[in-house]
């Protein structure tokens, strides 16, 4: 366990490695690279103790281009190798990196586990609905009807939302934000990292090549503040330009519903507040879709709980102190042996 | 293949040489338990001993019938075994469906002892007899003792306030008592087990107890046939030393540790349950205060995948399975392979393909550990070939795994995984240490900078200051060690990694032969577990004056320098194998050798008297 003092105040750039970026020019993940980079310089995260694991895809490239200690696996199976990275040593602190593909369709199992264990590693999922790397097929969170090389007619089978699995996988932390939200990720990024446990951050990134354009109905500067609800923990859940709109549930009914205050006698005292550690709520805001809905967006949910990496390590520290380590020469003479003179 | 000598020793006990006794029931009928504790009590007796439990997959197959059967065969002697004997001298037989499987086996006149209170129509029946066996001339061959088992354990727990049900169960410690009569074991070190592992149910203890002791008695009191008499067999002439009977699980475990301990290195452990493998799992998960992180993973995939993280990270990663899991495992040794990270994967292998027969033992996964993977992708493998060698293969596949930064594939075997033998407790001390040295320069670095000598890659372990690098499954530049798509490079590195693994042969002992001259008119070749039948058989060739010699090969893959010159020595090379000819293909293509193959593919281990016969008439041929 090598945690030692941070070094001295390093800028965004210094935790940017030599490697020249290969994302496409206008992907996506050339902000959230930026962003990463400022979150780890605010936080004045130590490089020697940051690592970095990645899938395939166009995402898990995302390694190579951090100064930190980094692991290109293979596809679907970074939640598995960022466990045994931390429980091998806890001081580490551990980024997941993958999209929709990597974390959802071949490696979703891995995300399931490693979420429900609630292991201290923050996974960020780039979700940009689409398969890039192997040239645009479409994935399992894309929209019924995605027209793609191998759905020439279009997708029909219906998508998953990241953020509603990770709550139903048991994640206590679940957020979500987009790509080009520069003044919100590194903050959210910091928030994940602070939290102890599996810090899921679902982060909506446009493929330009392939899938262009897939979430500007609430992504473009126009559209945001209609198209999108910030949630706060304990505040209010207002949006519009005016925050004139917000969420209440509908009376008598489990269901969430959007109202205008001023309109049908809606006053503000009527919206909902926030409250990250509802996780029924959270599910119902992670599954708003548009455009009947705003998508919610920021910290959705929020409920910290010991990891099982610490888990582990109290279990051996109580292991060990009733019945400590002996020599293997004295284990293996342990239990029924005979002498032959 | 019990020697009647005919000598009786000073308690009126007629001495033997050696016996096999074979223990069949209803797999709920407690005999992995009654045969576990009877090799225990010999052990203990200092007899040479080797066992084999035979048990099918159900956990509990439907009582009565036939491929419900569990068996326990255990072989001991007072002079040294190496297979745990090819047909029974005694059989007990709980029930009809038992005695419907193994009767077969049983040497002619051997002793067959029957549980008579199972012997009802119903079960008979069920078993697929026509008639009783016990009242047609079934039986005629053999020395037949007829006990209503049952009946004397209900007798005997009559006092005690049990179930029914649960005095029943009991029945198998009943027979345990008789045959402590029988072959004077002492019942002590099960009356001990016993109160241990019902400590807290006192009462099934003393029920278990009680029957035992009524199982010892009977044989003293009744009155049995007068061919059926006592037995005594003489402690074995070993090597001095203290001794426990082990399986091939205890000693690749404490193999593990032992390696990880001389390579200065905390063990990761990621496993996921399959048969026969978990016991591996089990034994680590109990040793927590020696440095050990055990991880059941959600798949097999997720096991090797975090242990290759943990490697990554400066932990020994470890993971174990079976054939099918370690195909689900390929791809990320692969990027083991390509990442050039210290790896162990423990294969028990159990009969194929696919889940093929899960309790059965078999040798075909030696094509899988040698050349499944996609690429080049070189790795090292050795074949543990008893219990005691697991312990030695385990410490050299650590050795190799963190001297040549590579992952190493360990051939376990689901016979040598159960199976027991008596075990001289070797000392920690006489192993060499090979501590690790991970990176600390950061003058010059970078990930793939390779030792000279042993082609190893440096391993710099997140934590240190300045070694900040990123490795994956992207080829890497041989001299920056940064992605490369360069196709020359490509070419380089896929040789050097190549090289490096087959340098291993100049780190390795020369071949050896076990027995027989260093050259003449055969040689038999095995691997594996096959060791003591091959051995005993090509012994008894030799003893008859054929020039038949036995070489047993650890070190799969690379091979021993010498092997191939050895084996041009030889007129003829057999190669006995659990598997349709799988080191035969191998020693042919590498060394253009006529090596032939004598396959067995029964799930069962070779018998000595099938491997002798086979030798001869392959000699004339």
């Amino acid at each position: 366990m090598n945690v030692q003092s941070p070094p001295e105040a390093l800028k965004p750039n210094d935790y940017a490695s030599d490697q020249e970026v290969r994302w496409c020019p206008g992907c996506g993940d050339y902000a959230i690279v930026k962003a990463v980079q400022k979150a780890l310089a605010n936080m004045g995260a130590d490089p020697k103790n940051t690592v970095f694991v990645s899938g395939i895809g166009c995402a898990a490239r995302f390694p190579y281009y951090m100064a930190t200690y980094g692991f290109h696996t293979i596809h679907g199976r970074a939640p598995a190798v960022a466990t045994g990275v931390k429980l091998a040593n806890p001081g580490l602190d551990v980024w997941v990196i993958g999209g929709d593909g990597d974390m959802l369709s071949i490696g979703g199992n891995h995300t399931l586990h490693v979420l429900r264990r609630n292991i201290d590693v923050q996974v960020l999922l780039f979700n940009n609905e689409i398969y890039g790397l192997t040239k645009g097929q479409y994935s399992p969170t894309s929209k019924v009807g995605t027209r793609s090389p191998s759905t020439p007619a279009g997708s029909v089978d219906s998508p998953v939302s990241a953020c509603v699995f990770a709550l139903g996988c048991n994640a206590r932390f679940v957020a979500r934000s987009v790509d080009t939200n520069l003044k919100v990720l590194p903050g959210l990024m910091q928030e994940a990292k602070e939290n102890t446990g599996a810090s899921f951050v679902e982060i909506l990134q446009n493929c330009i090549v392939y899938n262009d354009g897939v979430y500007s109905s609430f992504t473009d500067k126009a559209n945001i503040a209609d198209g999108q609800v910030v949630c706060e923990h304990g505040k209010p859940l207002l949006y519009g330009k005016d925050k004139e709109k917000g969420l209440r549930m509908t009376p008598g009914k489990m269901e969430l519903e959007v109202v205008t205050i001023g309109e049908n006698g809606v006053t503000e005292a009527d919206i909902l507040l926030h409250d990250e550690t509802n996780r029924p709520l959270a599910l119902m805001l992670a599954s708003m879709q548009p455009p009947n809905f705003p998508v919610a967006m920021g910290v959705i949910f929020r409920d910290p709980g010991l990891s099982y990496d610490a888990a582990v390590y109290e279990q051996i520290a109580e292991v060990t102190e009733k019945s400590p380590a002996i020599p293997i020469n004295e284990l293996m003479h342990k239990g029924k042996t005979w002498t032959v003179v | 293949m019990a020697t009647q000598l005919k000598e009786t020793d000073e308690n009126g006990r007629e001495i033997l040489d050696s016996v096999v006794i074979r223990f069949a029931g209803d797999s709920g009928d407690g005999m992995q338990l009654t045969g576990t504790q009877f090799t225990q009590s010999t052990a203990l007796m200092g007899n040479d001993l080797s066992t084999f439990p035979d048990f099918p997959a159900e956990i509990r197959a439907p009582v009565g019938t036939t491929y419900g059967v569990s068996a326990f065969q255990i072989n001991f002697a007072s002079h040294a075994i190496k297979t745990p004997g090819d047909a029974p001298d005694v059989l007990v037989a709980m029930n009809p469906a038992a005695l419907k499987v193994h009767l077969k086996d049983l040497v002619p006149g051997g002793t067959l002892i029957l549980n008579l209170g199972a012997f009802t129509g119903r079960n008979i029946e069920k078993a697929g007899y026509k008639e009783s066996p016990l009242e047609n001339d079934t039986l005629d061959s053999y020395r037949v003792i007829e006990i209503d088992i049952s009946k004397m354990t209900l007798a005997a727990v009559d006092h005690i306030d049990v179930t029914q049900k649960e005095a029943l169960r009991a029945k198998n410690l009943w027979t345990l008592g008789l045959m402590c009569w029988m072959y004077d074991r002492d019942r002590q070190p099960t009356i001990d087990w016993l109160n241990q592992r019902f400590g807290k149910l006192p009462l099934i203890a003393e029920a278990n107890i009680a029957a035992l002791n009524a199982g010892h008695a009977f044989g003293e009191t009744a009155e049995l046939p007068s061919e059926i008499s006592t037995y005594v067999v003489p402690k074995a002439k070993v090597e001095p030393g203290i001794y426990r009977a082990v399986t091939g699980v205890e000693t690749t475990c404490w193999g593990l540790l032992t390696g990880a301990q001389k390579a200065g290195l905390n063990i990761f452990f990621g496993s996921y349950p399959i048969t026969p493998a978990s016991p591996l799992l089990h034994s680590l998960s109990n040793l927590k205060a020696h440095g050990v992180v055990t991880f059941q993973a959600e798949d097999e995939i997720s096991a090797v995948c975090s242990a290759l993280g943990a490697s990554f990270a400066g932990s020994l990663g470890i993971t174990s399975s079976s054939g099918p899991g370690v195909a689900l495992k390929s791809e990320a040794l692969g990027l083991a392979v390509v990442t050039e990270l210290p790896l162990i994967i423990v294969n028990f292998q159990r009969a194929g393909p696919s889940t093929g027969l899960p309790t059965k033992t078999e040798q075909s996964d030696l094509y899988q550990a040698v050349f499944g993977r996609n690429g080049d992708t070189p790795m090292p493998v050795i074949a543990a070939s008893t219990a005691s060698d697991c312990y030695d293969c385990a410490i050299e596949a650590v050795r190799l795994a963190t001297k040549y930064m590579t992952p190493v594939m360990y051939l376990n075997e689901g016979f040598l995984a159960n199976a027991a033998e008596p075990w001289k407790l070797p000392d920690t001390d006489d192993v060499e240490p090979f501590p690790v040295k991970f990176a600390s320069e950061t003058e010059g670095f970078h990930p793939y900078l390779r030792d000279e000598k042993t082609l190893a890659r440096n391993w710099a372990i997140p934590g240190t200051e300045g070694l900040e690098h990123r490795i994956g499954g992207i080829e890497k530049d041989y001299d920056s060690g940064n992605i490369s798509y360069d196709s020359d490079n490509h070419h380089k590195m896929t040789k050097v990694r190549a090289q490096k693994i087959l340098g291993i042969a100049d780190d390795i002992p020369e071949q050896e032969v076990v027995s027989g001259n260093n050259s003449g008119k055969m040689v038999v070749v095995g691997w594996g577990s096959t060791f003591g039948a091959i051995e005993q058989a090509t012994r008894r060739c030799q003893e008859d004056g054929l020039d038949v010699s036995h070489i047993h090969i650890r070190y799969i893959w690379p091979l021993a320098r010498n092997l191939g010159e050895l084996l041009k020595g030889f007129d003829k090379i057999l190669v006995p194998e659990m598997n349709n000819g799988q080191l035969v293909t191998l020693l042919r293509s590498e060394y253009l050798v006529p090596a032939e193959s004598l396959a067995q593919i029964t799930g069962q281990p070779f018998k000595v008297g099938d491997l002798e016969r086979e030798i001869r008439s392959r000699m004339e041929d």
